[in-house]
């Protein structure tokens, strides 16, 4: 689904190195993570597969299906099945939730050259799923993430999820600022979207989302590159023993 | 900016604080056909005396430092053909209203409705004009006169001495329904003064709405007079498209527990200036000025002021301006806006915002906030800002596969939500919101 190969990325303002040679492969339906320290690169790599601007690519190649992303306007890699969780999802004053939803939701399906959703389907899906996540009618009515908590902003994340119903998801940092509940309920919501065609990058700072959500390979990423991948058991050794000895075991 | 018919080399030099030219008043005068007045013939033998005192203004003017009043001197205004018809739906039909239309700035009473409406009293000017007395005797001039301190207005004391026509509305109750004024035009070099005078009397209710296109050239006069715990909404809604040239004055005066709300969504046109004069002079009362702009350089120039003048004379009235706009293509904005406290006005809460958002590097604003608070129990605030496009916000718009244009969009209402806002009535509201997302939509796909 998703292959990473030998990326290279600097700032484009500062001329700094962010990613190093990154490589990494996400079969379809396989849930992957990427867990590395502060400062790893991790959130560079969710905005460089997600194309945000500012980042300049020097080497290597990042393909979803065989189809090149680096080339692509970042609503044109939506409408190609890739999804952005955010860390921090942005506020907008005086744009209805259910407004810019229904406006992505059939942008995307225009792109790909699809029937626009009416307004009674939209609505019926949208209530279906809301609830699922425990997102009432008047957040839903409410301007997009104004005046939601952090819990609120991550639910509304995968509402989206849900409705765009992409093929390739990355997250990034979704435990980020939630209490454990709002972790189970996005968690579930995760895993109801998991599928023989659907793949996840979960990129996280601790092991705890990993209990909620098992993934199938972790990733451990250090200066810009992965440094060593192995199964679920490698999250579980990061929480006891941290990054430090794994770092310097990986040299 | 549109050629000025008169010759600058024929303005005498200014000094500023004390406009004088003259030549270029002659001009104008001459090129205008006086009425000699009714009720109102007293106000407009005033009106011309002080006009000749204190002249037009010049360039160099303090008060215009930002925008050119040349073109609103010149003796006639360059012609603008008719515009067809507009791809939007006009507003406000859907809602039950009293309609007045003015065509060119003269009454179309075949156009209009009846104006018998209960808890309300309406005359137009030019008819109200052919007799002497009329309860508007007291107040056409009058409010405009007593809004010459501490800054002139001339072109206002010009509309009091030359316009024909215009709204004569006094409310003693709630208004049964909205009235609504809709501007047309008819005759490409019309050069048009309106001038509307409103009494609200105790606690009575009023929401005026304003529409159309008005002339090659407009110069309008809005006296609004709220008596003790009156509320008075007026909102403007003028046409898109439109390559106007327009100054407007409101002048009001707002007592005890009287509530003002002025809303004005503006769409384009070539030079713009929009005053407002408001007193606050009765204890408990509030004063909120809104607007929302969105100029285009790019259909040709664009050049919009809104200056404002609050002043709180009593205590514990809270005020409130709120203005957006939203500029490209070379297109230029101005704010002025000015909070006076006078000594006494203690619990003053007065509270400024101008903003523009620029989608392009050529583009301009120019923000001139001011305070002058002489009361020591008072809270005010004013900020100013001018800013691009969100790039988290965009980028988070287009992840989720919104195209780039419609992103600005939304970017752009988010931007003048809270001028909008100021809309009290929700589905008032809702058609302005509507109106201007068809609009950007529409030229997002241009």
């Amino acid at each position: 689904m998703l292959k990473i190969d030998n990326l290279h990325v600097k700032l484009e303002e500062e001329d700094k190195q962010i990613l190093k040679g990154l490589s990494l492969e996400v079969p379809a339906g396989q849930v992957h993570a990427v867990m590395g320290p502060n400062g790893s690169g991790k959130s560079t790599l969710s905005y460089v597969l997600a194309g945000r601007d500012g980042y300049a690519v020097t080497e290597g190649s990042a393909t979803m299906d065989g189809e090149s992303l680096l080339d692509m306007e970042p609503e044109q890699r939506a409408a190609a099945g890739l999804f952005l969780a955010f860390q921090y999802p942005v506020e907008i004053p005086g744009v209805g939730n259910m407004t810019f939803l229904r406006t992505a939701v059939n942008a995307q399906r225009k792109a790909r050259g699809e029937e626009e959703m009416s307004s009674g389907e939209f609505l019926k899906a949208v209530r279906e799923k809301a609830k699922d996540l425990q997102i009432d009618a008047e957040m839903l009515k409410r301007p997009v993430n104004v005046g939601f908590s952090g819990g609120e902003k991550k639910r509304n994340e995968i509402l989206q999820m849900a409705m765009l119903a992409p093929r390739m998801c990355i997250m990034d940092e979704t435990d980020s600022g939630l209490d454990v509940d709002a972790m189970r309920l996005v968690s579930d919501g995760v895993n109801a979207l998991r599928g023989p065609d659907r793949s996840f990058l979960v990129i996280t700072h601790y092991q705890r989302l990993l209990n909620h959500i098992q993934p199938d390979v972790v990733h451990i990423m250090s200066d810009g590159r992965i440094v060593k991948s192995g199964g679920p058991e490698l999250a579980l050794q990061v929480e006891e023993e941290g990054y430090g000895d794994l770092l310097a075991e990986a040299g | 900016m549109a050629e000025s018919a008169v010759q600058i080399k024929d303005v005498t030099p200014q000094v500023s604080g004390a406009p004088k030219a003259p030549d270029a008043l002659s001009a104008r005068l001459e090129a205008l056909d006086l009425p000699k007045g009714g009720f109102s013939a007293q106000a407009r033998a005033d009106a011309l005396a002080r006009l000749r005192e204190m002249g037009l203004p010049g360039p160099r003017d303090e008060y215009w430092r930002y925008t050119d009043p040349r073109p609103f001197s010149a003796p006639v205004p360059q012609a603008i053909p008719i515009e067809g018809k507009s791809p939007d739906s006009p507003l406000f039909t859907d809602l039950d209203r009293l309609t007045l239309v003015f065509v060119d700035g003269a009454f179309d009473e075949g156009a209009s409705d009846d104006l018998t409406l209960a808890g309300i009293e309406i005359d137009t000017l030019a008819q109200a004009d052919a007799e002497t007395d009329h309860w508007a005797r007291g107040l056409y001039g009058t409010l405009e006169a007593s809004g010459q301190k501490p800054v002139r207005r001339p072109f206002a004391t010009l509309n009091t001495a030359a316009a024909r026509d215009g709204v004569l509305i006094r409310v003693t109750g709630k208004a049964a329904k909205p009235v609504h004024i809709i501007h047309r035009r008819a005759d490409e070099a019309a050069d048009v003064m309106w001038h509307h005078v409103l009494r609200l009397e105790d606690g009575a209710e009023l929401t005026l709405l304003e529409t159309g296109m008005v002339g090659a050239r407009s110069n309008g006069v809005i006296e609004a007079d709220l008596a003790r715990g009156a509320r008075l909404h007026h909102i403007t809604a003028k046409r898109a498209g439109h390559q106007k040239l327009g100054i407007s004055h409101l002048f009001a005066r707002v007592a005890a527990e009287a509530q003002l709300k002025c809303f004005a969504l503006s769409v384009n046109g070539t030079l713009m200036r929009h005053e407002s004069v408001i007193d606050i002079v009765g204890d408990d009362a509030s004063a909120h000025i809104a607007a929302a702009v969105l100029g285009d350089g790019k259909v040709g120039p664009f050049h919009h002021d809104d200056t404002v003048f609050i002043t709180h004379a009593a205590e514990r009235c809270e005020s409130r301006q709120v203005f957006k706009k939203v500029l490209k293509n070379g297109a230029e904005g101005v704010f002025q806006g000015k909070i006076l406290v006078k000594q006494g006005a203690q619990k003053t809460d007065g509270y400024q915002i101008s903003q523009a958002l620029l989608l392009d590097e050529r583009s301009q604003f120019l923000a001139k906030p001011e305070l002058e608070i002489y009361a020591d129990d008072v809270k005010c605030s004013h900020g100013s800002t001018t800013g691009a496009i969100d790039e988290e916000a965009m980028f988070y718009l287009r992840s989720r596969g919104v195209p780039k244009e419609r992103a600005i969009v939304f970017l752009v209402l988010s931007f003048l939500a809270d001028a909008l806002e100021e809309i009290e009535d929700e589905v008032l509201r809702g058609q302005i919101n509507d109106r201007l997302e068809a609009w950007l939509t529409r030229r997002a796909n241009q």
